[in-house]
């Protein structure tokens, strides 16, 4: 299990763009990728939009990510790149 | 890898090709997709040659998921199904979802490469409670 956390400084917090962004991004790892807002949960599935979605982040709230799997490691330090990146860069 | 297609039927063109616009945008070209709205004589309304239309140019071995805005985008979209050859039908759904936001979802899980019963799902996740 990989575990990391990043602060999320998106101005308008996790609203939707950003959230089919990242969902894309952890469809691309074959591992359990998982999003919490909290460091102890609850741990939401991030290949699931409509789930993130419903996290409703809000900017400059910590987002913790948590991978289980072959991958585990690049899909954890994906996932902190996008978000520090403010959401560019992710898969076309 | 062929992902699902996406159709969206909306009563206006208008709301049709924005929804489509916002799929674009935000979940990329990786999603066939294709949108529908008005009557033939330019008012408001559907009609199952558009639907057809759409549904060919959204074609995916995969299958097409349509979202449909209100009563008779979902009635005629059940007869452009039913005109479709059989083999076609098995692979077209009607996802219960709002239109927007629903085809918005769909086309993120299909980008993804899930099938078309879990493109459905993830669409109509929307209108149910939190696990």
């Amino acid at each position: 299990m990989i575990d990391a956390q990043v602060l999320l400084f998106h101005a308008a917090g996790l609203h939707a763009r950003p959230v089919v962004t990242l969902t894309k991004l952890a469809k691309t790892f074959a591992s359990r990728v998982l999003i919490a807002a909290n460091a102890d949960g609850p741990w939401t599935d991030a290949k699931s939009v409509v789930k993130v979605m419903r996290l409703k982040t809000p900017a400059n709230a910590h987002l913790y990510f948590r991978a289980e799997g072959e991958d585990a490691d690049a899909a954890v330090a994906a996932m902190v790149t996008l978000v520090k990146n403010d959401f560019v860069g992710g898969p076309e | 890898m062929s992902n699902v297609g996406i159709v969206i039927v909306s009563h206006s063109p208008d709301v049709a090709k924005g929804a489509a616009d916002m799929v674009r945008q935000m979940v990329g070209r990786g999603v066939p997709l294709a949108w529908t709205g008005g009557n033939p004589e330019g008012g408001l309304g559907t009609s199952v040659e558009g639907i057809l239309a759409a549904i060919d140019s959204a074609w995916s071995d995969a299958g097409v998921a349509i979202l449909v805005d209100l009563g008779g985008a979902e009635t005629n979209s059940e007869m452009a199904i039913e005109m479709l050859p059989a083999e076609q039908q098995r692979k077209v759904v009607i996802c219960d979802a709002p239109v927007v936001e629903g085809a918005v979802m769909a086309a993120t899980e299909a980008w993804g490469g899930s099938d078309l019963a879990t493109v459905k799902r993830t669409a109509e996740e929307l209108n149910r409670e939190p696990d």
